[in-house]
């Protein structure tokens, strides 16, 4: 196994009896990048990452993660890790610094604990118990348990549900922060928005099977799709002209001559990512 | 399949397990000593219960020999069990269902520091509680400290035997409950009913026979008996059922008891709720 790849899975399958929770999954990460797993609930994307960690036995599949099988973890493997599970409500009667300082000492490098409490943006609580802290801010507090040993590879599941969207904005930037020092993170999530801001590539997972890959920019071919340009016309039923075509720019350059100037209710579109993820999810 | 053995990095080694399992007792002592509940329903109720039986039977159990005297061995014996088998029954069974136990499981810690840590919280909790007992028993109600240094050392093992057998019995037992909310009900009766037939509440000659078969089955009534032999005088060894301290019989039957408690840990232990694979 080559060094080159962070996770490496081919043919990854989990069954529970009859059940298929995970149906055949190839996947690479490669060192460095913030991978996306998008999938709608019950797809298989926890079941897939909890595999990866190191929780879960695979019914078959070759899979490497950090050049280890996580189906035999060791003490060094789990070092080089961080995992941030899903909604946790443990621990309740700590401090923010007495579980950083705790967790820092199971690491053969592990961090400050005031510099990583600060990094995830919780100094301000540092003496506060879990169990006061706000829903955002407990993830934060996870997420700090989760970078403390200075992992290479971070994985966070679903590490936004329930948040107010100004708490997912800043827990957004505190991603980017992370990737922005090289570590490669591993998101679960269900939200689009969140993979557009912060995936570099994604898989959408669907039934326990990937239906495709790419970035966020060309998911299901979306950057090559045609165009559709609309703007409104008295002459056309309903008032609207819409045609759909692969050179938008001549279209609309077209129009600006017919109409001597801006053409009405100009709009020039190509599908979204939720489009084509909703494409994807129908064909599935 | 790939290789399993991760390659090899420079760096600094995997923290030790003595250092991990000091900072998990640490961090046991603090967590514990921060719920209510569990330091006035575990490590005072033998206190508490010791005043009230204390000042409402003010009877001999036999002349001489006053029942508080032979209560006071029965609230140790109950002590011990209860910051060992209880306490760990009772919080293990929560933390596996909260998820403490999927997320130390998810870290390099030593899986041994998070046992070690446990026994370490016991042990400190069950040395509080048998000081502050003695302590309360002697100023408030003339108990007498067990007399010679070989009562001494017979405390001290008995102690030490119950605390083995009763932590690895709790970490055993914490699987037992289905869920963290049932634990309290699940955990507390045992040591509850083990109090009223082991010789503890009542004293043990005056129970049925068949009663004192059944006890003798379980470490309490082992326990109690020799937290006796080290405070009762000489003289009530001849008021035992067998007529002895039987101390043999006692080191056989709480170190069985041990092994039991081992073998199931090894066995059974999970480290997720049931379900979690």
């Amino acid at each position: 196994m080559s060094d080159d790849v962070a996770v490496r899975v081919r043919g990854l399958h989990k069954h529970y009896g009859q059940r298929r929770a995970v149906d055949s999954i190839d996947l690479d990460v490669v060192p460095g990048e913030v991978f996306a797993l998008l999938g709608p609930n019950g797809a298989g994307k926890t079941t897939t990452v909890e595999v990866l960690e190191g929780y879960r036995a695979r019914t078959s599949g070759e899979v490497s993660v950090l050049g280890a099988d996580p189906g035999r973890p060791t003490r060094a493997w789990r070092a080089r890790l961080g995992i941030v599970a899903q909604d946790t409500a443990d621990l309740a009667e700590l401090t923010v610094t007495e579980l950083v300082r705790h967790f820092s000492g199971f690491y053969p490098r592990g961090r400050d604990a005031e510099e990583v409490i600060a990094q995830v943006g919780l100094a301000d609580d540092a003496g506060t118990r879990a169990r006061a802290l706000s829903g955002g801010r407990r993830r934060r507090l996870d997420v700090a348990l989760g970078i403390v040993g200075s992992p290479e590879l971070l994985f966070l599941d679903e590490p936004t549900t329930g948040f107010d969207p100004e708490a997912r904005r800043e827990f957004w930037k505190l991603v980017q922060s992370l990737a922005a020092d090289g570590t490669t993170i591993l998101l679960t999530t269900h939200y689009l928005d969140e993979v557009e801001v912060l995936a570099d590539r994604l898989a959408v997972i669907a039934s326990g099977h990937i239906v495709a890959t790419g970035t966020p920019r060309d998911l299901g071919g979306r950057d090559h799709a045609r165009a559709t340009v609309s703007w409104r016309d008295p002459d056309r039923p309903g008032g609207v002209a819409t045609e759909a075509t692969d050179e938008p720019a001549a279209l609309v350059g077209h129009l600006a001559r017919r109409f001597g100037g801006e053409p009405p209710g100009l709009v020039v579109s190509r599908p979204t990512l939720e489009d084509a993820y909703l494409d994807l999810l129908e064909g599935a | 399949m790939s290789t399993a053995v991760a390659p090899p990095r420079e760096g600094p080694p995997l923290p030790g397990v003595l250092r991990t399992s000091l900072a998990r007792t640490g961090l046991e002592l603090r967590e514990y000593s921060r719920s209510r509940d569990a330091v006035i329903f575990n490590v005072l109720f033998p206190v508490l219960f010791l005043f009230i039986f204390g000042s409402v039977f003010d009877g001999d159990v036999i002349p001489g020999v006053p029942f508080v005297q032979y209560f006071t061995a029965g609230m140790a014996a109950s002590g011990v069990l209860l910051v060992s088998f209880q306490a760990l029954a009772i919080t293990i069974a929560v933390e596996r269902d909260t998820g403490t136990l999927r997320r130390l499981e998810g870290t390099p810690m030593p899986r041994s520091a998070y046992f070690l840590g446990k026994v370490g919280l016991v042990v400190v909790t069950g040395v509080v509680q048998l000081v502050v007992l003695l302590a309360c028993a002697r100023l408030f109600f003339d108990v007498p400290l067990p007399a010679t240094a070989g009562d001494w050392g017979t405390f001290a093992w008995v102690g030490v035997l119950g605390i083995t057998a009763g932590s690895l019995l709790g970490i055993a037992y914490s699987s037992v409950p289905s869920s963290g909310r049932s634990a309290q009900a699940v955990v507390a009766p045992v040591v509850l009913v083990l109090q009223f037939i082991s010789g503890v509440f009542f004293a043990f000659p005056s129970l049925p026979s068949w009663m004192q078969d059944v006890a003798s089955l379980f470490p309490l009534k082992w326990l109690a008996q020799g937290f006796r032999s080290a405070i009762l005088p000489e003289r009530m060894e001849a008021a035992e059922v067998s007529g002895s301290w039987q101390h043999g019989e006692t080191v056989l039957w709480l170190a069985g008891w041990a092994v039991v408690g081992l073998v199931l840990c090894v066995t059974t232990f999970r480290w997720r709720r049931r379900g979690d694979r």
